[in-house]
């Protein structure tokens, strides 16, 4: 029969992983322990909500080998309708109750993603569908429905910045020692690991999520074995839209300001993220986006100069390492 | 459509082929591949499909699967034509596709790709226990990466995904390529097996050595057509025809 070749261990690829609290100890001899724990905690958050909004990006991509650069109008249009909820209900943000603040919260959060997963799956019917296949007219496309969306936000809730307020329980800071963190960012860290447990659970344990990543290896065979691959990545894209809108209320509750242009703003972000991470991959893209804050911020400290092209110098770093991203998919 | 010579196909009727191809012109890009196949699998027998390189075969069985789209022609499988529908649905009708690639999911465990091919639910345990019969690596490496296999593993757990549940029809292209000798007696029996539960196999080959004594059926392309059919009984025995269907470039003499 056939031979007995033993098996290489199962290789668990974690020199990746060990980026993130190697930047972090890296940076402990040059701050106080204090301002240490303050800009990690504020480059962790910052980083889960940038995880947050690129998530469903590189799926997409993973996926179905689609170039979506209108990403960021989910991030946009998820903050603005939130307002939707939270500037009605102010008084239930101000109102000194945790359950009255959280239960806005939530409200906001729900409408947002699901008028983003609605715009998503909008977005890929109307302008995606008719260029598979096609990258560049793919960028020009989403690129024109970002615009469109802005001009649309402009029309329905006005051209002025918007006020984003924050629930009364998440405002101020917690004190470790001397160390001031602040609570939202706190909340912000929080949810980042929920979602991206969620997801790591979806995709490792479902059946949906093993055919999600089954299709990012190969989308034909999956068609072989009998799954409509087209309905998969619709809803792929729909959830993946509404986690930007997610990403979208997290990043306007942390600004506390809204603008029409705050997603085309953070785009070359998330797409620096799903680069370094590794087109397709969640995990590299969850570890690309806490590097990049992470470096984004202690770098804002030590060497304000430094910080403006700290994201280029850490995807030119990553890719001299690994030109395919942390974790590359073989694709075929 | 039927052939003349394939009336007696391990019993089985050639006015009941499982799968017809009339006429199949399949375009690539510019690229004219297939010009006009006409393909008869009998029902139930392990039907070979012999070419050299660039003759058509892979072309041919991924547009039955629906992977390329036949331009012209009709591909009637179970007695409806199956040229318009889309791969899921040409998966669903029934056929199972074992490409030349293996293409298995390097990420996902052996028991992963295996959950995924059986799409009616749970693992069948009793099932698998009989493809691990045949395939014992697959229980022994039943819970590490696909892509960690060697090339035989893989191309023992691309078949595995095939047959996790019955299917009508297995279309399998060139499982025997680039595999030690030991391997490829262990895919002989496996196909050996297959044939007894009466599965309907069209088997794409360049190693005739390996199907000459395992194929009912035969046909031979040559240009993007089919240019032999008929028993392999009758091709076997016959060298003159082997040399002049199949010259030199396959591996039949070495």
């Amino acid at each position: 029969m056939q031979a007995e070749t033993p098996l290489p261990a199962a290789r668990r690829d974690i020199a990746p992983l060990l980026l993130v609290p190697l930047l972090m100890l890296a940076v402990l001899p040059f701050v106080s322990f204090p301002t240490w724990i303050t800009l990690t905690v504020a480059g962790l958050a910052m980083g889960m909500m940038i995880f947050i909004m690129a998530s469903g990006l590189t799926l997409v991509f993973g996926l179905m080998n689609v170039l979506n650069f209108g990403h960021g109008a989910f991030v946009s249009v998820g903050a603005f309708s939130a307002t939707l909820v939270l500037l009605p209900m102010r008084n239930w943000l101000e109102a000194d109750s945790l359950a009255a603040n959280l239960g806005a919260l939530g409200l906001a959060v729900l409408l947002a993603m699901a008028v983003t997963a609605l715009l998503g799956w909008a977005f890929e019917r109307v302008l995606i569908m008719p260029v598979y296949g096609q990258h560049l007219k793919q960028i020009l496309i989403t690129m024109g429905g970002m615009i469109v969306s802005e001009q649309l936000i402009n029309v329905i809730w006005g051209a002025e910045q918007l006020p984003l307020p924050l629930p009364a329980a998440l405002h101020g800071a917690l004190f470790l020692g001397e160390a001031a963190i602040e609570k939202y960012r706190l909340v912000a860290v929080v949810v980042g690991l929920v979602v991206f447990a969620a997801m790591f659970l979806t995709l490792n344990r479902t059946r949906i999520g093993l055919l999600i990543r089954a299709g990012v290896e190969n989308g034909d065979m999956v068609e072989a074995l009998g799954y409509r691959i087209r309905r998969l990545f619709v809803a792929v894209f729909a959830a993946g839209s509404a986690l930007a809108g997610l990403g979208g209320v997290m990043w306007g509750l942390y600004k506390e300001t809204l603008s029409a242009s705050m997603g085309a703003d953070i785009t070359v972000m998330i797409f620096i993220v799903i680069i370094i991470g590794g087109l397709g991959s969640v995990g590299g893209c969850f570890i690309g986006a806490l590097l990049m804050a992470l470096a984004g911020n202690y770098a804002g400290f030590l060497a304000p100069k430094v910080a403006l092209v700290s994201n280029i110098i850490l995807m030119i770093a990553i890719l001299l390492w690994r030109p395919a991203g942390l974790y590359s998919k073989s694709r075929s | 459509m039927a052939h003349p010579n394939l009336r007696d196909v391990n019993a089985a009727p050639a006015a009941d082929p499982i799968l017809t191809l009339s006429g199949v012109h399949t375009h690539i890009g510019q690229y004219h591949i297939l010009q006009g196949v006409d393909l008869v699998v009998p029902r139930g027998g392990l039907a070979v499909l012999l070419g050299r390189n660039g003759a058509g075969k892979t072309t041919t069985l991924r547009t039955i699967m629906g992977l390329w789209k036949a331009s012209r022609g009709s591909i009637m499988f179970d007695g409806r034509d199956i040229s318009k529908m889309t791969t899921p649905d040409i998966a669903r009708a029934g056929i199972a596709y074992v490409p030349e690639s293996m293409a298995v999911f390097s990420e996902l465990t052996v028991r992963e790709n295996l959950y995924l091919a059986a799409r009616t639910g749970p693992l069948d345990a009793a099932r698998v226990d009989w493809i691990c019969g045949f395939f014992p690596a697959l229980k022994r490496f039943w819970n590490y990466p696909a892509g960690n296999l060697s090339g035989g593993q893989k191309q023992m757990v691309a078949i595995a995904r095939a047959i996790v549940e019955p299917r009508q029809l297995l279309l399998v292209d060139e499982p025997t390529k680039g595999l030690a000798p030991a391997i490829v007696q262990s895919l002989m029996a496996a196909f050996r097996e297959l044939k007894d539960t009466r599965t309907t196999i069209l088997l794409v080959e360049q190693n005739f050595n390996f199907v000459r004594s395992l194929g009912d059926s035969v046909s031979v392309m040559d240009d993007g057509r089919v240019v032999h059919a008929g028993l392999m009984h009758d091709l076997a025995g016959d060298e003159a025809l082997q040399q002049r269907l199949l010259g030199l470039s396959l591996d039949s003499h070495q």
